[in-house]
């Protein structure tokens, strides 16, 4: 390999177009003729639509159109639809209501479009969508999941009787009953997870073009998966079909998840720009997005563990109530029942396991994956009912997760997973040893002498990534396979173009993608380019989401690279009278074992498109591409251990000390996966201390802008000190697991836990924010006071 | 509508806008220098941060009108490709950014920290002095070793000149 491969510490080459100001994000996109959107969104959270008057603002300066859910029924736009099938426990499939890109009957969540303005300038189409006069019939509204199946509770949708979208159970309800029948301890905790907002720093944004000549039309947009929003747009909303539609998504700010699904704003420039002639941009401004970017989390579950004389688990019984909205986002089902509760198993094992998921409509925004969608809930659960039982049985919480440690491998699961590779010992002890576990009471009594409380609290996470096996996903109820593919465009002077399914929003691909080639063939990065985000340039893809674009977008190069290697090899081959067995690639040259035969790559490219001397019956070119499915997911494993600081005067928490030992398999890039590590830590902290989205009883947003909503700063987070163990995945070449979600799982139990420590009690609800803390410290100390 | 003339990265341009128009606006829609972005709409995001007359300000919390006959200083105005300011070096060096979009009001920022402080920043002051600026992506850790050894490298220019 080059100082540029696998492993190496790449410089990213991505970044100086952003650190210069020369990045292209959507709302930079500005094309001839363009009007801007505005859309008109409901005030309530749940009302019947009487009538909308348009007659004001049509008549205001440079108003083009006023365009409703009437227009866009009439004119055939699809339902927004939900792509993975589940079905309740009963076999009865899930209760899917409608949902309109534009409503113009029933509106159920507050910021719900209900119609859309197209004007010269943006200010003229907010100005008009002000004036466009709807008349609501205010209805009866549910906030909380646990208000949605009571009886007589309002409805939202009379597909869904009762608010039930499902009603679904996995692993064996009567095994696992006799494993508490027969426990020597049990332990039950109910156990919240708060409701998020993924607030990616880039807004969503659009811009759509008609091109009436060609019926074609162009969709710039915030997407993690631009092939996925062709197939949908064409496929279900019928806005065009796939070869008459060219979805880009140029640089993106940030996803964290909420940028995969196709939503309403964007099938509406569509099919607006069509209908009024003219390019149409629509972008979100901050409260937008609180509003209408799906959210995250949201569960309130009830679990049990049992154990046994020697506190091995024997079983774990687990009831989910999962809030998914107003409405079923894309992915929404699957993230409360295959992305969660099959990781219920955590690092351990557990003989017996047993969870029922009901999800619910609420009058709420959308809720679908953020970063880590189903395994932070899974890992909040399972790692918050290990700190308690250890602390119950009055054991050490690592001696205690150590006895219980999965340390066979391939390990079976109760619930689907079959972990292929790991060493949690491993990662348990290096995170002990970077944080100094030995040495926390001394450092606590130091803290009591200030006058503050200190605690250490840990978390073994597991998760899986790399989703997903086509097969497995499609039987499980996906609507889609869950491969990736890639092209290896070798040019006749020996540079790389590789197209690429995956995207980038922020993870690197331009430099990571290039480390490949460099390690392949001993070319530097820059003669490589990586090309992705364009529906026209690259072939098909499933995008970026959990954690996928290294175990299974860089399968995917690897497998056409095999392709590419054994063409040029042949060539070479062909070229010094060689066997092909006896050509060697190293420094950008092939060579002929054993002799001073070589030639460049420069002069097999050119070798490969001259076409004058090639092998009998090889075709010319050199260019290859490959489909890659995984045989199996990937299980990213850790430690992350926090210690806090309370201050008892102002309930302030402050993390003083946070260490995450990570195996993630293969690492190409380390300073790349040290970055991702970092941003999801400090997600995860800021869902425990910090971050909620709080709704009053009416269903008004309360924290909808970042005057409300506790987005983490730089001082409210440390530094971190970052470990890695590696066991390689054996399921895919490189021996990669997937780092991208790893912080946000794995941090907010430890985080918790470590509160709890701190202040003595056995429970705390995210997020632990001062005044909370506060108060939980006057009750304690009246409670003891009392005592 | 309102006729606003000011210099921008040394150059002068004039401009007719509306008295409500954002000086964000102006700069992005009037002047197509897209580096500088807007992710908020209360001026608690930063990524809009430029300097006006050496000041560093959240261009969407400052109409056009008002920094009539004033010098900006956007993130096209810092340093350029072939050519980066110390700070810009800095945040690649040390993966100071991912996805890029609260970049450059991170690195006015930084540069405006540095003008005002001195060079040789601590974490504690870095980081408190970050507080109105938001990245979603790198959890900060490597954007403060990025202002940090952007600030000490700025010592070693000054302690050169000397």
């Amino acid at each position: 390999m080059t100082s540029e491969g696998i492993g190496a510490r790449v410089l990213r080459k991505e970044d100086k177009r952003f650190i210069t100001g020369n990045g292209n994000y959507t709302d930079d996109v500005k094309l001839p003729r363009m009007g801007y959107a505005a859309f008109v969104r409901s005030p309530h959270a749940h009302a019947k639509v009487r009538s909308i008057k348009t007659d004001a603002a049509l008549a205001m300066p440079g108003v083009d159109a006023v365009l409703n859910g009437h227009q866009l029924v009439a004119d055939g736009i699809g339902n927004i639809i939900c792509g993975w099938m589940i079905h309740s426990k009963d076999g009865s499939p899930m209760n899917m209501g409608q949902w309109r890109a534009l409503e113009s009957e029933t509106v159920r969540f507050v910021g719900q479009a209900v119609a859309v303005v197209v004007a010269d300038t943006l200010q003229q189409a907010m100005d008009a969508a002000e004036a466009v006069e709807v008349d609501y019939e205010e209805l009866p509204v549910i906030v909380d999941s646990r208000d949605a199946l009571k009886e007589g509770a309002p409805q939202l949708h009379p597909e869904a009787p009762g608010n039930l979208i499902f009603d679904w159970e996995i692993g064996e309800e009567a095994a696992t009953n006799a494993a508490f029948d027969s426990a020597k301890t049990i332990v039950s905790m109910d156990i919240d997870n708060n409701r998020l907002v993924p607030n990616p720093m880039e807004p969503r944004s659009a811009v759509a073009s008609f091109d009436a000549a060609e019926e074609h039309y162009t969709l710039y947009t915030t997407s993690q998966n631009p092939h996925v929003a062709r197939l949908v747009l064409s496929a279900f909303y019928n806005v065009a079909p796939e070869h008459k539609l060219r979805v880009i998504a140029p640089d993106v700010g940030g996803g964290f998840g909420s940028k995969i699904y196709i939503y309403p704003e964007e099938i509406a420039c569509l099919w607006a720009s069509k209908r009024v002639g003219r390019p149409v941009k629509w972008t979100s401004d901050r409260t937008e997005a609180f509003l209408t970017d799906a959210h995250g989390r949201d569960h309130h579950s009830t679990a049990e563990m049992a154990l046994d004389e020697n506190n091995r688990i024997t079983g774990l019984r687990v009831n989910t109530l999962a809030n998914l909205g107003a409405y079923m986002s894309l992915f929404s089902s699957s993230v409360p029942t295959y992305l969660y509760a099959t990781l219920l198993s955590g690092q351990y094992n557990i003989p017996n396991i047993y969870a029922n998921v009901k999800t619910v409509y609420t009058n709420t925004t959308p809720v679908d994956a953020y970063r880590g969608a189903g395994r932070p809930e899974a890992t909040y659960v399972i790692e918050r009912m290990m700190e308690t039982a250890a602390r119950q049985i009055g054991m050490d919480p690592a001696d205690f997760r150590r006895l219980n440690f999965v340390t066979e491998f391939p390990h079976q699961t109760p619930v689907i997973m079959c972990y292929d590779a790991g060493d949690y010992d491993a990662s348990l002890n290096a995170a002990m040893k970077a944080i100094d576990y030995a040495g926390f009471a001394s450092r606590r009594a130091q803290s009591e002498a200030n006058g503050k409380l200190r605690g250490i609290g840990m978390s073994c996470y597991i998760e899986a990534c790399g989703i997903a096996p086509s097969q497995a996903v499609g039987s499980l109820g996906a609507g889609v396979g869950l491969w990736e593919s890639a092209e290896v465009r070798v040019n006749p002077v020996g540079t790389i173009e590789v197209l690429t399914g995956s995207h980038s929003h922020g993870q690197g691909h331009e430099t990571t993608f290039s480390q490949l080639i460099a390690e392949r063939f001993g070319l530097p990065t820059d003669n490589v380019a990586i090309v992705h985000g364009d529906t026209d340039k690259v072939q098909f893809g499933m995008g970026t989401y959990g954690s996928r674009s290294g175990a299974v977008g860089m399968s995917a190069i690897v497998k056409a690279l095999d392709k590419v290697e054994d063409k040029a090899k042949r060539i070479a081959a062909h070229l010094m009278e060689a066997s092909e067995g006896d050509i060697e690639i190293e420094n950008g040259e092939l060579k002929v074992a054993g002799t001073d035969k070589k030639l460049s790559f420069t002069e097999i490219a050119l070798a490969a498109y001259t076409a004058h001397n090639l092998p009998e019956g090889m075709e010319p070119g050199l260019k290859e591409s490959a489909f890659y499915d995984p045989t199996n997911f990937t299980f990213p494993a850790g430690t992350h251990i926090c210690e806090v600081e309370i201050d008892p005067d102002t309930g302030k928490v402050e993390v003083v000390n946070f260490v995450a030992a990570d195996d993630f398999g293969t690492i190409i890039n380390p300073m790349i996966v040290e970055g991702q590590v970092h941003g999801g830590l400090v997600q995860g902290i800021g869902q425990a201390l910090l971050e909620n989205a709080a709704y009053d009883e009416d269903g008004q947003l309360l924290s909808a802008s970042y005057m409300d909503y506790t987005m983490p700063r730089a001082d409210d987070v440390p530094s971190f000190k970052l470990e890695t163990t590696v066991t390689e995945c054996p399921g895919n070449p490189l021996g990669m697991k997937g780092c991208g979600e790893a912080g946000a799982i794995g941090s907010p139990p430890a985080v918790i836990n470590a509160i709890t420590d701190a202040l003595g009690v056995e429970d705390f609800a995210m997020p632990a924010s001062p005044s909370r803390v506060w108060q939980a410290l006057q009750q304690k100390g009246m409670k003891e006071a009392a005592e | 509508m309102g006729q606003v003339t000011m210099t921008v990265n040394g150059k002068t341009v004039s401009g007719t806008v509306e008295d409500r128009t954002l000086l964000s606006t102006f700069i992005r829609e009037n002047l197509a220098l897209t580096g500088t972005h807007v992710g908020c709409d209360t001026s608690q995001c930063g990524a809009c941060l430029v300097h006006v007359d050496g000041k560093a300000v959240k261009s969407c919390t400052m109409l056009a009108a008002q920094a009539n006959g004033g010098a900006v200083t956007t993130i096209e105005g810092v340093g350029t490709p072939a050519e980066l300011h110390p700070v810009q070096k800095a945040f690649k060096e040390n993966h100071g950014l991912q996805c890029g979009f609260c970049t450059p009001g991170m690195i006015m920022s930084a540069i405006d920290m540095i003008n005002r402080l001195g060079p040789n920043l601590d974490e504690d002051t870095i980081r408190h002095e970050l507080e109105g600026n938001i990245c979603r992506c790198t959890g900060y850790h490597n954007i403060v070793k990025a202002i940090k050894q952007a600030s000490e490298e700025m010592a070693d220019v000054l302690e050169a000149a000397e």
